[in-house]
């Protein structure tokens, strides 16, 4: 379709403000710039047009099933929406006076409360924008910490090979050293590995639990104290937090700080890519260096980012809290685990999964054998779920399993969708026996086709210029 | 209780059944004993959809919301058109993970090339990405992006935002590198102490424009000052003066960067806003964050993908220079209306409004005795003003329904947007006159 440039018509535009009630103040000329920005020119009709044809190439959740892994793809409730855009909340300014707005702090209190509790956290920031932020987030408290006790040679973080790309990236942003552990064969922490690179220089352990192969790694007290004892804190990455709300506690497994991902777990839409919010928990001993705003509560140990985070996001999350509570919680985990297994176990028997046990949340399906076969690749399968109006599962994640697709059904899905997704895996099952050609062209029914990746790269073309 | 499992407790009960389970202990059976949550949370009772929506609004009304809003420093009070609020609200948009898969995801793609475009059209720059989280992380990362082995210091202007200062603070304390603050005078970067601590190691200089106290920097000078000096230099810039003044291209700048939150996003007590971020053709592959680009599919025909993923932490790992795998795509799309909806006149339009309106304030204000100009350079759309009762002002300006300036050091910080009317304007101005007179 048209780029929105190519819509353009010099002259056209929508009549948004009014005339100048006042003088205008003149700039001067050193400081105007030469030429107006070449934005679009285009009436309110086309605009509206333009993106809602932009929208009809889009798939969100709320449109179909979203089965990515590691990625929580729940139903993102509307009410949520609509309390976010209340004036009450969306037209206050965040340095208005603190009398003014004991609403949005209330807000942050309670989902700070809520949300410890869920976690066994003592403090919780806001601030972090993005998971991966909330891993920096956790990770500075980490070096706050041993700093404040002098013991700043501790330079090495510890990061299992399953882990998430940020996990070893945020690690480096704190000028750590990464330390990378291989996993056992199940994805779970080898204690061995672990205890040979243990020592003075330890700062921490990264880790997430259930792991990214979506195992609960059982020796995790174990984990915790090993790291402890050499002087070193535990960070929890709460990406796969969805699948233990209720059942068991980050904070009870000995971990120090945690981040959440509230677009994940908390059901907060991810808009594409963000706006979302990495919540930081942690126990007592860290509070005192967590983030603050230097114009809001002043400079404080650490800053990162302007004000108190993406507060709207907050509110979405907190609705949401409140409106599962108590028992409410641990059932959305509950069955977020239920329907990953039972999809497990409707599939099982045409693709395998990588771990013959019972799962978490989430599952890896391994297709290196059923490639060997047919030729067809993950990225084959996947990209033939395409054509179903089935988003593709995360390809090729977590590294330890080759022809990996993870799948993450949550707990929002009904049986007869869990039903329908594996009879599409098993009619692709199938389909890759007598026509593996097709699927290595797929998907055929798309908005676009296979796109050139490589061209992409090689070539750039990162804006539009006009001919 | 509320609740979004769709399953009834009979098809649960089914479901355990057929993958050989008797109850929901089971799943959990790797978990030890021993900390196993063998308690209910400590929650509240969950809520219907009425109740939770009540109890939410009820916490919305503590908060003030006030008619007129002149505090601005790094949150503006613009007005937003209707459509910008509608078109990312649609569920395809907002509901939508990050764009891995292009062929289910070329509306977002497209939507985040289209805003990219919009962003080197208005700064001037050849390379936008995808957006970063806010302003400040925004110069953050820029700083980050200039550091090399030789070259670890990073400058910033003490009249920059203080939560960018500290923001880009923490990010330096995270690689064990420097910040220096140059000072400023007559609330403008002091040029002489930046020619000074210019040094050898200094990796970049950052600056605000306009800065914190509304007041345009010499930007052009500082450019040669910093290239001299062998440095890079980071520009932060309001996207909407940007549509009237100089561009961080044509002032010489590696790197544009600034808060995006007045295109089009609500005050929102701090956020979601976006931080955007370009820069020149040389140094597009140490940009961080996502980058959407062109190419065709199999068939030939144009489509969008996430590009130069080389760059980032899913493939680099510890070597990644960022470890940002997200952008604020939502509030791209947002900005993107808001920056089409207005076009290059009405954006320029509201920029001089903004500027028009503030110089009125101030001159009105001014003419009260006692009431001063605290610096004497050229503003935008904010300006700060020494003045007796400070405090007393802003009483009685809220008694009026109005969000004054906010106090700074020994002065008020105001700000005027398109949004105040002239009548509002002289209103403020009788009321500050009656209480200091």
């Amino acid at each position: 379709m048209k780029l929105i440039f190519e819509k353009s018509v010099k002259g056209r535009g929508s009549s948004i403000l009014g005339k100048c009630d006042v003088e205008y103040a003149a700039l001067p000329e050193a400081l105007a710039r030469t030429q107006a920005p070449a934005l679009p020119e285009i009436s309110e009709t086309d605009l509206s047009r333009h993106y809602t044809e932009l929208c009809h190439n889009v798939h969100g959740v709320n449109c179909g099933f979203y089965p990515l892994g590691s990625c929580t793809m729940k139903y993102n409730p509307r009410i949520d929406e609509e309390i976010a855009a209340l004036p009450g909340f969306t037209a206050v300014h965040p340095l208005a006076p603190a009398d003014t707005t004991a609403g949005c702090r209330e807000v942050l209190d309670k989902a700070g409360e809520y949300l410890c509790e869920v976690t066994g956290m003592d403090g919780m920031t806001f601030q972090p924008a993005a998971g991966a932020h909330g891993e920096f987030t956790g990770i500075l408290l980490i070096k706050k910490y041993h700093d404040s006790r002098g013991e700043a040679h501790r330079n090495k973080i510890i990061v299992p090979d399953s882990a998430h790309g940020t996990n070893p990236a945020t690690a480096a942003m704190c000028g750590y050293q990464v330390v990378n552990i291989p996993s056992a064969p199940n994805g779970c922490v080898d204690l061995e590995a672990l205890k040979a690179v243990l020592g003075d220089d330890t700062a921490g352990l990264m880790l997430t639990n259930p792991n990214t192969v979506g195992i609960f790694d059982e020796n995790i007290l174990e984990i915790t104290r090993l790291v402890h004892e050499a002087g070193g804190l535990c960070y929890y990455d709460g990406a796969n937090l969805n699948a233990i709300m209720g059942a068991v506690r980050p904070g009870d497994m000995g971990f120090d700080c945690i981040h959440m991902n509230l677009h994940k777990t908390f059901a907060t839409p991810h808009g594409g890519g963000g706006p979302g919010a990495g919540a930081v928990g942690c126990k007592a001993h860290l509070k005192e260096f967590l983030p603050t705003s230097a114009l809001m509560e002043g400079e404080g140990a650490l800053q990162m980012r302007s004000f108190a985070g993406n507060f709207l996001v907050v509110v979405k999350a907190l609705a949401y809290i409140m409106t599962l509570g108590r028992e409410g919680i641990p059932e959305a985990s509950a069955n977020a685990v239920l329907n990953a297994n039972y999809l497990m176990r409707r599939i099982q028997g045409t693709f395998e999964p990588a771990f013959d046990r019972i799962c978490m949340h989430e599952f890896v399906l391994d297709l290196s054998e059923f490639k060997k076969r047919t030729g067809v690749s993950a990225l084959d399968v996947a990209k033939s779920l395409i054509d179903y109006g089935m988003h593709p599962p995360t390809m090729y994640f977590p590294l330890i399993v080759h022809e990996a697709l993870m799948l993450e059904p949550t707990e929002t899905e009904s049986r007869e969708t869990l039903d329908w997704a594996a009879d599409i895996f098993r009619k692709l099952y199938e389909l890759a026996e007598t026509d593996p050609e097709y699927m290595h062209n797929a998907p055929h029914s798309a908005y676009i086709a296979r796109p050139d990746e490589v061209r992409a790269a090689r070539t750039p073309i990162l804006r539009y210029t006009a001919e | 209780m509320g609740s979004y499992v769709p399953s009834t407790r009979e098809e649960r009960r089914e479901m355990l059944r057929a993958i050989g389970l008797e109850d929901y202990r089971d799943l959990y059976k790797d978990v030890p004993q021993e900390m196993y949550l063998d308690r209910p949370l400590n929650l509240p009772e969950g809520m219907s959809e009425l109740e939770v929506s009540r109890a939410m609004k009820d916490m919305a009304n503590k908060n003030r919301v006030f008619s007129t809003v002149l505090r601005g420093a790094g949150a503006y009070d613009h007005y937003i058109p209707s459509v910008v609020k509608y078109i990312p609200a649609k569920e395809e948009f907002l509901t939508a993970y990050t764009p891995y898969q292009a062929e289910m995801s070329q509306g977002v793609l497209q939507s985040i090339f289209e805003y990219q475009t919009m962003i080197c059209a208005l700064t001037g720059m050849d390379v936008s990405n995808a957006s970063v989280y806010d302003g400040a992380t925004a110069a953050a990362e820029a700083a980050a992006m200039c550091r090399d082995r030789k070259r670890r210091v990073t400058l910033i202007s003490a009249a920059a935002h203080p939560d960018t200062i500290n923001t880009v603070r923490t990010y330096c304390y995270g690689t064990n590198d420097q910040l220096r603050i140059i000072p400023a005078k007559d609330g403008k970067t002091d040029m002489d102490a930046l020619k000074e601590m210019l040094t050898e190691d200094v990796a970049s200089f950052y600056v605000q424009q306009p800065n914190f106290y509304g007041q345009f920097e010499d930007a052009e000078a500082m450019a040669e000052l910093v290239h001299q000096a062998g440095a890079m230099y980071i520009m932060g810039c309001n996207p909407i003066a940007l549509a009237i003044i100089k561009t961080p291209a044509e002032c010489g700048a590696d790197i544009a960067v600034g808060e995006g939150q007045p295109l089009g996003m609500p005050l929102s007590y701090g956020g979601p806003y976006l931080g955007y971020m370009a820069t020149t053709t040389k140094h597009m592959r140490k940009l961080p964050g996502r980058i959407v680009g062109e190419t065709v599919d199999a068939k030939g025909d144009r489509a969008f993908v996430l590009s130069l993923q080389a760059r980032e932490q899913h493939i680099r790992r510890e070597k990644a220079s960022s470890n940002i795998c997200s952008n604020q795509a939502l509030c791209a799309l947002t900005a993107g209306v808001y920056m089409a909806s207005m076009g290059p006149e009405g954006m320029a339009e509201a920029a001089r409004q903004s500027m028009a309106k503030a110089h009125y304030l101030a001159s009105g204000l001014c003419a009260i005795p006692g009431v001063s100009l605290k610096y004497s350079g050229e503003y935008f759309h904010e300006f700060v003003t020494l003045m007796p009762k400070a405090d007393e002002v802003l009483a009685a300006l809220a008694d009026a329904d109005i969000l004054g300036g906010l106090p700074v050091e020994g002065g008020i910080l105001w700000c005027a947007t398109e949004k105040v009317s002239k009548d509002v304007l002289d209103k403020v101005i009788s009321i500050v006159k009656e209480v200091l007179s």
